[in-house]
């Protein structure tokens, strides 16, 4: 059992905990996940990681209430724990010898995005960061972004904080400019991330992006996370739990990928449902 | 007097009809009275041909000896000398294959019915004992074991009775690897497993769930944690796929992930957390053990087609004669000589966001036929121009083997591999590192549970030998 050391609401929709897992803590390096159960019979489901405190044995996640586990993950207390919890699984993000670099998060992406610009602002890479969400109640860890990042920006996309549109628009503006980034590194929706990338290519700037597929071990046995990339002209399969979680964005079959990630829409709308009617009635 | 009848007595089974449609144990096992007659077919020969084949050199006739005695449990002590999963191996070891096809009997008829009366003892010892075993005394060695599969088991459990205090690790939530997240309950209850692992714990041995080494500690981090030796049975790794266009589509599985999702997530369940995509029509492609697991599985989580896709003919599948034949008694189509060459899916013309999209609506197969052997001496399947079809299902499940996983080799430095990602060990299954050992199929790629514990077996003998050396 691993217990829940703290629990925070950052908005109506997204929580942050900080799980006991000292030799998790330990390990995990910035674009890592780890896999849980909430309980017995539950289903494991990959988050990655969104900060760790070694000295605590502390390791922080932040994820979104979508379906029937973030739902149940999110009705445990601060003291209460969660059967299993196991990480740090996937590669780390590549940041070594970048001098610039752009993050681009969306939405609770950028829950992850956060760790990555905290390493790269520690190793003394200049960090530009370019946070999105909806709306002005779904905006998470503004300030923390703001003492890691050279230059911020935060878009909303109905212009309720901030400025209005997409995260795609200060950055053609800024590629525009002249702007020279090492890497974007973007992290959120995968259709957010498709067009990031789409916005970049005509610049030629290499750009990384986190995978976040549907998982069941996270080792490397399975075979549910694989994804195609397109290199060369060949259709090449990864697994996002040992070849990722990030790819090089040029190379990667977003289409395909979203189409994926639908496949239990289904099943996870209704036991979500399920599961929401169970606590209205507790 | 030997019972000279040519044949073994039959294994009893839930119906056809019934068994199709639950996960409850196919093969129910032997009563009392079957079983001492069937010991009885034993000529108890003095060369023993029989052990020869056994990978952990069961004592057999002796143990078969004892059911004759009716002392059921004597038998299960004698078994247990070399065995640390006599229940398990009673249900999945190809006897057929290993101490029956040496089998004396065997010439003029049948051979004994080994595999039979070993799951008889173990069950009979299951359902009867209540002590549990002493403890050894500690000698202060400390090993570690990659893996609770059946090679780790085995090796915990032979370290841990000589003495050694062993822990291993496992990445999944739970212990027993292959035998929980791969065989189905109605091949192997889960139960029985649980019960080998509670009994290795009962011996001492610590199971540390949910950590991956190569993650969330290194080979040589538990050299520094004061482990003596390490022994590597992380077992196989990736699936492979066909690579043929629509392998990502929705409803497209490896054995793997369909196996896992049902066995170890428990998605056969009236409501599991898990999804699986049950009912429709569902194909799977290949011809071994684990192709029989997974479409027996699809069958009983509702489908109402299943088909085995194999590209050679019947008697090249490689799965064990029983899996095929209970495969075929409960409905399974054999689709042999056809190879799947496309998986086509659905795509509505108007609506690029229908949820439908993206969902398998049929494999297209070309038939093939047998051309000249290969190296393996098998003939080689060749396919016929001209003869595609297209199968209609739902769901593909891929069952054409796995490749090594890299975890472990990625992060220990020194340890070497194969061509195909094997780790390579010497005939006492050391590796190239000092004081590490591995086994199973992690070193062999897929093969089978009872060879698993075979190499488990060897490796507690090195590691004995060389810590006893040092």
């Amino acid at each position: 059992m691993y217990k829940i050391l703290t629990k925070k609401s950052l908005n109506p929709t997204v929580t942050m905990m900080e799980i006991e897992a000292p030799l998790v803590a330990k390990k995990a390096k910035a674009g890592q996940f780890i896999i849980l159960r909430v309980d017995e019979e539950g289903e494991r489901i990959p988050l990655t990681i969104a900060g760790t405190d070694p000295l605590r044995g502390a390791v922080k996640i932040i994820f979104q209430i979508v379906g029937a586990t973030t739902e149940k993950l999110n009705h445990k207390a601060e003291g209460e724990s969660i059967e299993d919890f196991v990480g740090p699984l996937g590669m780390p993000t590549h940041i070594e010898g970048l001098k610039k670099v752009c993050v681009v998060g969306g939405g609770v992406g950028c829950a992850i995005a956060l760790p990555v610009a905290e390493a790269l602002h520690a190793q003394g890479t200049e960090v530009t960061s370019i946070i999105g969400f909806r709306n002005k109640d779904l905006l998470i860890l503004e300030d923390e972004f703001k003492a890691c990042s050279d230059k911020l920006v935060v878009m909303t996309d109905d212009g309720s904080y901030a400025r209005h549109g997409n995260v795609t628009v200060p950055l053609k503006e800024m590629l525009d400019e002249g702007e020279a980034f090492d890497m974007i590194i973007t992290i959120g929706p995968l259709i957010m991330m498709k067009f990031v990338t789409l916005t970049a290519k005509p610049y030629g700037v290499p750009v990384t992006v986190s995978m976040n597929p549907i998982m069941i071990d996270g080792t490397g046995m399975c075979g549910g996370c694989r994804l195609t990339l397109l290199r060369d002209g060949e259709r090449v399969t990864k697994f996002a739990c040992v070849d990722g979680p990030d790819f090089n964005g040029y190379e990667v079959d977003f289409d395909e990928a979203m189409m994926r990630g639908r496949t239990y829409f289904d099943f996870e709308r209704k036991s979500h449902e399920k599961i929401c009617n169970l606590f209205k009635g507790v | 007097m030997p019972n000279m009848d040519p044949k073994k007595h039959e294994m009893p089974t839930q119906a056809p009809e019934v068994r199709a449609h639950n996960f409850m144990e196919v093969a129910l096992g032997y009563e009392e009275s079957v079983a001492v007659e069937e010991a009885n077919r034993c000529l108890n020969c003095k060369t023993m041909p029989c052990v020869t084949g056994c990978p952990v050199n069961i004592h057999i006739p002796e143990f078969i000896a004892k059911i004759r005695e009716l002392d059921f449990e004597g038998a299960y002590q004698i078994i247990t000398k070399t065995s640390s999963l006599p229940a398990v191996c009673g249900r999945v070891c190809p006897q057929e294959t290993q101490c029956e096809s040496k089998c004396v009997r065997g010439i003029k008829g049948e051979s004994v019915g080994i595999g039979r009366l070993e799951r008889f003892v173990a069950d009979y010892h299951n359902a009867h004992s209540t002590g549990t075993p002493e403890i050894p005394a500690s000698n202060g060695h400390r090993v570690a074991v990659i893996g609770s599969g059946p090679s780790g088991l085995t090796c915990a459990g032979d370290l841990a009775k000589k003495g050694y205090k062993v822990t291993v690790f496992e990445a999944l939530h739970l212990a027993g690897g292959v035998l929980v997240y791969g065989i189905p309950e109605f091949r192997l209850p889960k139960s029985i497993v649980q019960k080998e692992v509670d009994t290795l714990k009962a011996l001492g041995v610590d199971v540390e769930t949910n950590v991956v080494i190569g993650k969330t500690l290194t080979v040589d981090e538990l050299f520094e944690m004061g482990y003596e030796a390490v022994f590597i049975g992380s077992g196989a790794g990736l699936p492979n796929f066909m690579n043929i266009p629509g392998e990502a589509l929705k409803g497209v599985y490896s054995a793997n992930e369909f196996l896992t999702r049902s066995n170890l997530m428990k998605a056969y369940k009236e409501s599991p957390d898990t999804p699986i995509m049950k009912g429709g029509k569902v194909a799977v492609v290949g011809g071994g053990n684990v192709a029989m697991d997974a479409a027996r599985t699809a069958l009983r989580l509702g489908a109402e087609k299943v088909y085995i896709v194999y590209r050679r003919s019947m008697e090249e599948l490689p799965a064990r004669k029983e899996e095929v034949e209970h495969a075929e008694e409960e409905g399974i189509e054999f689709r042999l000589l056809n190879n799947p060459v496309e998986i086509l899916g659905y795509k509505n013309p108007d609506d690029p966001r229908d949820p439908k999209n993206g969902s398998v609506i049929g494999m297209k197969c070309i038939k093939m036929e047998l051309g000249e052997p290969d190296q393996k001496g098998r003939r080689r399947p060749v396919p016929i121009p001209d003869s595609e079809f297209v199968l209609d299902v739902d769901v593909v499940i891929m069952a054409i083997g796995t490749s090594p996983n890299p975890l472990i080799k990625n992060t220990t430095a020194g340890l070497e591999v194969n061509s195909r990602g094997g780790i390579i060990v010497n005939e006492d299954g050391l590796t190239s590192r000092v004081s590490v050992y591995a086994g199973g199929d992690a070193v062999t790629g897929a093969a089978t549970v009872i060879s698993a514990m075979g190499a488990g077996k060897l490796a507690a003998k090195s590691i004995d030998e060389y810590i006893s050396n040092k």
